[in-house]
């Protein structure tokens, strides 16, 4: 097969420049193997994240002719070989050095959700069809895909008054798990400002575990939200009576 | 910032070494005891190996099969490690695993259900019982993720992105470690009264392995440096099933849950191979059995265009196959153009898991250094010559608890340690070194070269003259590793990294080499073509190895005899 050219950004806090590489394409070849090929053989210093590259660790995000994926699922084949393949870093998070990127906000916000904390006296019995639902939001390997596309965390860096779908999948699990205790509502509306979502979807059509983030996690947490905030006969009744009565 | 470093120092209680399932579970329980934990890992948090873990957990937890017990689970385990295990930590996981799984679902994990709302639990090679605990074919991500949020809740100090280069030590004690900061190339070290080794395997010495990058031995290496004993090296276990095609993906493990959900193997002839080898359990055998009938079969002539077997689901209901198997259906579809519910996928052995060791006490994780612990797949002895499927997560969990407490206890009665100076300053000379050449091999080169090697002469079927021509291979390798030259700066240098994890590489494939040379019989996974029987007088003795002076050294060790209460389970025939 013919070769590839590769046009990888390379630099680090201070700026940096895309460098182009030739590789030579092998058959079923990832943008994944591509990279490593030239750690190998031209640039040994080339930074990037992985581990398993079999699409199960999240690694390996990064920015394919500018669309986030995860390089270790992308296909050499399916890319326009014809022309340069650019591969950037994330742009949601700051760059440490080529397609390494800073993502430990992600921790930070991960830190302010309460975790699982089952009901007094559960007898642990869970049916299959309850848990499908949680299931689906535990398939998240936090590639941080659906982060770095998220417009509110990308263009307009709310990462202070935003937590990210990332997160609202992980709030999801929780307050869908058949046997949780706790309510985060009040976390989803002051601290993780689910409102700044208007529902794009952008998310969704990244995630590369196929989950439904808008519809299945976020819309029904916004629900929640204007459930428990917004109602309008609670918010005539808190008027009349005062906060607390409610 | 201590006195007597000069570099960043964190002076904790206990320190841990590795982040995947026994790192994290064995830092849940220092921190219930609480000592002041720090995790170090060279990935993000979340990202190890573990995560990669696909069939399950196997835990007697009798949900579905009411006859299974620890017993059972412990006579399956025996006989799957071909009676070389130990014979007391095999005791304990039987017993503790299904507390262990529980303690996962009260923390948040959720397992796939039976029909009356239990843990569901699938068959696998070498159980007698369903006995794996499962979540579809993504288990350890589920496991990785219980631990993670439990112990961050809890308060550990994590330092991610971080590599452990030595452990210092102050006279016949651990006194903590020294590393480099992969974002910045700065050193650091650690301070603690206990340190618990929980880096995994060495999958990477190989070239066609199931193995992510970090599993490259550091802790075995680390401890062995240390002075620390190294157990049983040469059970080393091809998995059957990796992929073969394409390129690129060879090696990445194909879940034996695809037998244990009903997948079947065939050569290109269509024939189910596996009535030769072992017509009783067909494709459900041990690992060890199977990996060998592959490569049998592809080494006759009866194998795949890609030099493989055929293992086919697409028998069963397409709905089922994708739910039961989600991740192999994406893997299979993305990477490889195969659709399994459709035709059948071409699978072959991959180098997959360390048995063997850091060696260490069965109650404690103890190893033969004061205050150095071990759990995980980098200690040695549970599963003796060939780990069955699904006793890799429980390993992780129920040794992870057992090293923590014992490291947390640890700490309590031990006073502060003081790190030396000098050591320091060898160990910055060591990691630094590559930087200074002017000229010299590149990394890559030579970890090409050792995973060619490792792959063509100490792979599934072993020679005396090809494990002593990868002695010779060996020591070529190391003196070329003296003089390679890294480039670049340090900030996020990945052909640096690779240097260093390289000298851990050479350590632990020097140690496999030379346990797989001295045992003259094929056992479990260590199978010797020049002498292809188990022998009994070597089912009494395990292996060690230890460093004395700068030489490797080895030497037998005899087995205890099981008390009459465990001899009496594996007399029994169920």
């Amino acid at each position: 097969m013919a070769d590839a050219t590769l046009r990888v950004f390379r630099g680090d806090r201070e700026g940096g420049k895309a460098v182009d590489y030739q590789v030579p394409v092998t058959e079923g070849m990832v943008v994944l193997d591509a990279i490593h090929s030239i750690q190998a053989h031209q640039a040994p210093d080339l930074a990037v994240r992985w581990n398993c590259k079999a699409a199960k660790c999240g690694s390996c995000s990064a920015e394919v002719n500018g669309k986030p994926r995860l390089m270790c699922k992308t296909r050499m084949d399916a890319l326009p070989l014809d022309q340069p393949i650019t591969v950037s870093p994330m742009k949601a998070f700051p760059v440490i050095r080529d397609l390494v990127t800073d993502v430990s906000w992600n921790y930070k916000v991960n830190k302010k959700i309460p975790p699982f904390q089952p009901q007094p006296g559960v007898k642990w019995k869970m049916e299959q069809r309850d848990v499908d639902r949680v299931q689906e939001f535990r398939k998240c390997i936090e590639c941080f895909l659906c982060q770095d596309v998220c417009h509110v965390l990308r263009d307009h860096d709310k990462k202070e008054q935003f937590g990210g779908p990332r997160f609202f999948v992980r709030v999801a699990a929780l307050e869908m798990h058949p046997l949780d205790g706790l309510d985060r509502t009040r976390l989803l509306k002051e601290e993780l400002g689910i409102g700044f979502c208007n529902i794009t979807k952008c998310c969704t059509e990244v995630c590369p575990e196929e989950i439904h983030i808008t519809d299945n996690a976020i819309i029904p947490l916004k629900e929640r939200v204007v459930d428990e905030f917004y109602d309008p006969v609670t918010m005539i009744v808190r008027k009349i009576f005062g906060a607390k009565n409610t | 910032m201590t006195a007597n470093s000069k570099y960043e120092t964190h002076e904790h209680d206990v320190l841990i070494i590795g982040a995947g399932g026994a790192g994290l579970r064995a830092a849940i329980e220092a921190l219930a005891q609480g000592a002041k934990v720090a995790v170090v890992c060279k990935s993000l948090l979340g990202k190890a190996h573990t995560v990669m873990a696909e069939g399950g957990l196997a835990a007697a937890m009798a949900n579905l099969d009411k006859a299974d017990d620890w017993r059972t689970h412990f006579r399956d385990t025996m006989r799957g490690g071909k009676l070389v295990n130990n014979w007391r930590m095999a005791q304990l996981h039987a017993q503790e695993a299904p507390d262990r799984v529980r303690e996962l679902e009260q923390w948040g994990a959720l397992f796939d259900r039976t029909e009356s709302g239990d843990i569901l639990q699938r068959a696998f090679g070498g159980h007698t019982f369903r006995r794996l605990c499962h979540v579809g074919d993504r288990t350890g991500l589920e496991m990785i993720r219980t631990l993670q949020d439990r112990g961050v809740q809890m308060g550990f100090d994590v330092f991610m992105e971080c590599t452990i280069t030595k452990l210092l030590k102050d006279g016949d004690r651990v006194s903590g470690a020294f590393g480099y900061w992969r974002e910045s190339g700065r050193f650091v070290t650690f301070k603690a009264k206990s340190i618990v080794i929980a880096t995994g395997g060495i999958g990477k010495s190989w070239k066609i392995t199931s193995n992510s990058w970090e599993c490259t031995g550091d802790g075995m290496a680390l401890a062995y440096e240390a002075g620390a004993e190294l157990l049983d090296m040469e059970f080393v276990q091809f998995h059957p099933t990796g992929m073969v095609w394409p390129p690129g993906v060879q090696g990445i493990l194909v879940t034996e849950a695809v037998r244990g959900e009903g997948g079947l193997l065939r050569n290109k002839n269509g024939e189910r191979f596996m009535e030769k080898y072992d017509p009783k359990k067909m494709e459900l055998s041990t690992r060890d059995v199977v990996a060998r009938s592959i490569y049998t079969e592809v080494k006759e002539g009866r194998g795949t265009p890609h030099g493989g077997a055929y293992l086919d689901i697409s028998h069963k209901p397409a709905e089922y196959v994708k739910r039961k198997l989600p991740s192999m259906y994406h893997q299979f579809k993305e990477l490889a153009d195969v659709d399994i519910t459709k035709g059948p996928m071409e699978v072959g052995p991959t180098c997959h898991y360390m048995m063997g060791g850091i060696r260490v006490d069965a109650e404690t994780g103890q190893s033969s250094v004061k205050g150095l612990f071990a759990a995980g797949e980098a200690a040695g002895g549970l599963h003796g010559a060939n780990r069955l499927g699904g006793n890799s997560l429980s390993d992780l969990i129920v040794f992870g608890r057992r090293a923590g407490l014992a490291a947390a206890e640890h700490a309590k009665k031990t006073a502060a340690p003081s790190l030396d100076n000098a050591q320091i300053d060898e160990a910055e000379r060591q990691v630094l070194a590559p930087f200074d050449r002017a000229e010299g091999e590149n990394p890559y080169t030579i970890h090409h070269d050792l995973q060619d090697m490792m792959q063509r002469l100490v792979g599934i079927f072993r020679t005396d003259a090809d494990l002593r021509q990868a002695l010779v291979e060996l020591e070529k390798l190391r003196e070329r590793a003296k003089k390679m030259r890294v480039e670049g700066s340090r900030l996020f240098n990945p052909g640096w990294h690779l240097s260093r994890d390289l000298q851990c590489m050479l350590t632990v494939s020097e140690a496999c080499t030379h346990a797989a040379l001295a045992r003259k019989e094929s056992r479990g996974a260590h199978s010797r073509l020049d002498f292809p029987k188990s022998e009994d007088v070597w089912g009494q003795k395990n292996h060690v190895i230890v460093k004395k002076g700068d030489a490797m050294t080895l030497f037998e060790v005899p087995r205890t005899a099981m008390p009459a209460e465990l001899a009496q389970i594996m007399a029994e025939d169920k």
